[in-house]
């Protein structure tokens, strides 16, 4: 599985699809290889102490000496130690998380030596990419990344993009023009020398320049890593990894399942970032069987890529233990009830949907706080429409929440509302709903397939949002009936459920 | 001799229409004309027009040996007078023929009996007064909304003058006694009780066009060979069903016109059986024994109780609302605006809290068939809203310094202080 680690300070998300999902599937006694980018020397990793045994040394990719250094000297010797320490310590989150739900049904205690540990190995790449970064904030990144110690390329970066951009394409279309097997290896290792070797000594660095450079960077590495493995199925998330999985499957013969989170035009609306779009179309062409989070987004592929109805299926996502049975008090300082928009604050969320919500609501019922927690580019927009409806006073901006305080906002909040214009599937409802808040979530969402406790509008109507809002605050009888009823509802959705259906898209795949 | 008592009930709510917070104080159209309009319409031309045909055949082909009762409820015939004249007209041509008889409820189709016995009188002896204006006959039996009985509403139709009342015959009411005979209430000295045979009423309204049914196709013969099969103690079959059974629930192209167009041949070839209404069965079978019903069963879902209209919060909240709002309407009405009092009891209609029923998993299907609105939760805000529109009206109409006991109205600032101290408390 091609998928993505699950990062401390990042709400919802990939990361955390990706870990239940895999979670599920060991339990089902599916053997996963769950092979993720990472960097080292990131805030993010300092403290992660899983490093893949078979970390994957991409022949001709030099490495940065003093990485290369720290890694050799420090980190490998206690690799297998650790390693093992870290399956032990899944194992027992894992059977510890699944037992209250099966009571019952004999499960086996986590036996240390036993054939579950076998089920969940990861191999750690080394790469700098986040999903859903766009090229600046890959380039951030680096930047974040050479101040911890890593350097990357230090050279003119308009050269670097104009030359990965090329390595890019070649690389896209030799993937799309689908030569032998041969032939793809051998314009594999011509793509790998022209990225690494003498002419582009730029790229000595650790990490692609630019975005695209690092998605091709990593496709190389992980087709390393597939040589050396045994496996049935390729399962990639999203398109950052549909490359590697092209090419994983092209070296193998395997087929590919890609698996659908969210797509460029959930992200960007009609102002599409062209070549991630190209990524995408790729990886859907590649791939034997496609993966959706929800029937919106099926119907998104239909629509927008002209997907074919018989490659796509849908699985829904669902909630790790851990959020289902989320208990965080949060003491209240203020007496007015808080309506809490948590999330990125982009185009794709919503956030302007919610203020003009919120002015109207304010017009009949001023006691009342509205509360826009996270952190995007539409941010210094939203806070002057506020100021601009007349709603400075309402409205409150909390910037980024990291960590526990994330489950504390949603404490704190009488009731959660989810706005987005283009919602894939969006997992933060639930997390809501697991602390008792009562949730309004908008229509064009995937995750208002499989709620029925949910309040539920069309992101536009903000007149209905705001009719909804009020009615929550005015009628206890409504909190109740969805705070109680949502929080059982929730409990209900269980990856292992998901990974049976997982497994069916499999056997498929291999048919 | 098995009577058999067909009773088809007939019912229209007036449903509301999107009412947001924003009305609120703004306007009281409540109710969704256009929407209303189209469905009584189209159940006339598909149920009530040609089934009301097809029974009148049947009452000339058979000499009067074919009879039936109905009980229709006021919002129906309200709307009925309104978009489908029609269609009432055809009813009364029914009752002209003296096989049919109509029988007593509440005008709205409310749940008063659980919310205001007052409201319950009044709306009964409103409806008798009506039925007897329309249909040239008081009546003498009575059914409560939905089929809901209990000793105490038993007790309550004794007492308005009724001589029978109508019941489901829920096994756990009955436990190894027949549903297929006359029983008296514990609570009642006259009044006797007659009982749906649930099975033979649900093999027509439910399962008839079921293909994955053993039995179907269901054919008039074979429906009337289980009748003639049954007990020769048996003395009552009582099948009461939604008349929109025929042409709505069950499509035309099942086949429902042709086989009730054949069953009452079939059923009285054999000469074991007659159709009686049920005040002839009032007068030709006495009560076998008592029958004690503690506790309100109805003839809904699985359950036979009341949870489809009071099951969660919801419900319970909005009918709770809706009564502690009784005493302002009624001054209201008192004050002159009886319009007032007629919104109220339109809205004490009970489809209104079915539809912010909950109960999902198999009998939740049934519910959303039913429903114009999008979730429980939509049918409940839109509800509340209007119902705290009417509050203020009323209260403006009557100001509540004149009322006795101090009203609550729904008022929302109301609500969220008293939503704003619960949460203190937590």
């Amino acid at each position: 599985m091609l998928g993505w680690e699950f990062p401390p300070h990042i709400s919802g998300g990939l990361g955390t699809a990706c870990f239940g999902l895999t979670q599920g599937l060991s339990r089902a006694g599916v053997e996963v290889l769950f092979v993720v980018p990472r960097a080292y020397g990131d805030e993010d990793t300092r403290h992660v102490r899983i490093l893949g045994a078979n970390q994957v040394p991409v022949h001709g990719l030099d490495m940065e000496p003093r990485l290369r250094e720290s890694l050799e000297t420090r980190l490998l010797p206690g690799v297998e130690r650790v390693l093992v320490e870290e399956r032990r310590r899944r194992l027992r989150t894992l059977v510890s998380e699944c037992a209250p739900a099966t009571a019952g049904a004999a499960v086996e205690p986590a036996d240390e030596n036993g054939e579950l540990i076998e089920l969940l190995r990861t191999i750690a790449i080394d790469s700098s990419l986040l999903p859903y970064q766009d090229d600046e904030a890959y380039v951030q990144r680096l930047r974040l990344l050479e101040s911890a110690g890593v350097s990357a390329a230090r050279q003119d970066v308009d050269q670097l993009r104009w030359q990965s951009r090329e390595a890019v394409e070649t690389l896209a279309r030799t993937l799309r023009e689908a030569p032998s097997l041969e032939q793809i290896a051998a314009q594999v290792e011509d793509l790998r020398r022209n990225l690494t070797g003498g002419r582009t000594l730029h790229f000595s660095g650790a990490y692609g320049s630019d975005l695209m450079g690092e998605v091709a960077r990593f496709a190389l590495a992980v087709g390393e890593a597939a040589k050396r493995e045994q496996f049935d199925v390729i399962h990639a998330h999203d398109w950052m990894t549909y490359p590697a999985g092209i090419v994983a499957s092209r070296l193998t013969g395997k087929p590919l399942v890609a698996h659908m989170h969210a797509c460029e035009y959930d992200r960007s609306g009609e102002h599409i970032n062209v070549r991630i779009r190209d990524m995408e179309q790729m990886g859907f062409d590649g791939a034997r069987r496609i993966i959706c989070v929800s029937h919106y987004t099926a119907k998104m592929l239909r629509t927008r890529y002209r997907v074919d109805r018989a490659k796509l299926r849908v699985v829904h996502n669902a909630v790790t233990h851990k959020e289902q049975v989320a208990v965080v008090h949060a003491e209240k300082a203020i007496p007015e009830p808080i309506v809490l928009f948590l999330g990125r604050v982009t185009f794709q969320k919503g956030p302007d949907y919610f203020l003009e919500a919120a002015a109207r609501v304010i017009k009949i019922e001023p006691n009342v706080k509205f509360v826009i927690s996270g952190s995007g580019d539409m941010l210094p927009k939203m806070i002057e429409r506020a100021a601009r409806l007349g709603l400075a006073r309402h409205v409150h901006f909390t910037g980024f929440l990291r960590g526990t305080d994330v489950e504390r906002m949603y404490a704190l909040a009488d009731i959660y509302v989810m706005p987005s214009v283009s919602e894939p599937f969006g997992i933060s409802p639930l997390e809501a709903m697991a602390l008792d808040v009562p949730v309004i979530v908008s229509r064009q969402s995937g995750v208002s397939e499989v709620l029925t406790n949910a309040l539920k509008v069309d992101f536009w109507d903000v007149q209905e949002m705001a009719n909804k809002i009020l009615a929550l605050l005015c009628y206890p009888a409504l909190r109740e009936q969805l705070s109680s009823e949502g929080r059982q509802e929730v409990r209900r959705l269980r990856w292992e459920e998901r990974a049976r259906s997982v497994i069916q898209v499999y056997e498929e795949a291999l048919r | 001799m098995t009577s058999v008592v067909f009773y088809f009930q007939v019912h229209q709510p007036y449903r509301l229409r999107r009412y947001s917070f924003f009305d609120i104080g703004v306007h009281d159209k409540y109710f969704d004309d256009v929407e209303n309009a189209r469905i009584v319409r189209r159940v006339a031309e598909k149920c009530y027009q040609p089934m009301n045909d097809l029974l009148l055949q049947q009452i000339e082909r058979h000499q009067g040996k074919f009879r039936c009762a109905f009980s229709v409820s006021g919002t129906a015939l309200s709307q009925m007078e309104e978009y489908a004249p029609d269609a009432l007209e055809s009813f009364r041509r029914l009752a002209r023929t003296g096989c049919v008889e109509f029988l007593g409820e509440t005008s709205h189709h409310s749940l008063a009996f659980l919310g205001d016995y007052e409201e319950f009188d009044a709306q009964v002896l409103d409806q008798a007064a009506r039925v007897e204006r329309l249909f040239g006959a008081r009546p003498t039996t009575f059914r409560n909304t939905e089929l809901v009985v209990s000793n105490d509403v038993a007790k309550r139709a004794e007492g308005l003058g009724f001589s029978a009342i109508l019941g489901e015959g829920a096994d756990h009411l009955l436990g190894w006694r027949s549903p297929h005979r006359v029983y008296r209430p514990e609570s009642c000295e006259r009044l006797k009780i007659l009982l749906r045979s649930y099975k033979l009423s649900d093999d027509i309204a439910f399962r008839f066009s079921n293909r994955g049914w053993s039995e179907w196709p269901l054919r008039s013969e074979r429906f009337a060979e289980w009748v003639d099969g049954l007990p020769s103690e048996d003395s009552l079959v009582g099948l009461f069903m939604d008349y929109e059974t025929f042409g709505e629930h069950q499509w035309r192209e099942t086949g429902i016109f042709d086989f009730m167009e054949h069953l009452p041949g079939a059923l009285l070839r054999n000469g074991r059986v007659r159709f009686e209404t049920p005040s002839q069965v009032i007068r030709s079978q006495d009560a076998v024994a008592r029958l004690d019903v503690p506790y309100p069963v109805s003839w809904a879902d699985a359950e036979r109780d009341l949870t489809a209209w009071l099951g969660n919060q919801m419900q319970r909240a909005a009918h709770d609302a809706l009564y502690a709002l009784l005493p302002s309407v009624r001054l209201a009405a008192k004050a002159g605006r009886g319009d007032i009092l007629e919104h109220w009891r339109k809205l004490s209609t009970s489809d209104h809290v079915y539809y912010m029923c909950t109960k999902w998993f198999a009998d939740g299907d049934v519910h959303k068939y039913f429903s114009p609105y999008a979730s429980p939760h939509d049918a409940f805000i839109t509800f509340m809203n209007v119902l705290d529109d009417l509050a203020r009206r009323a209260l403006a109409a009557a100001p509540a310094a004149s009322v006795e006991t101090p009203v609550d109205p729904v008022a929302p600032a109301a609500l969220l202080q008293r939503a704003r101290a619960e949460k203190e408390l937590l």
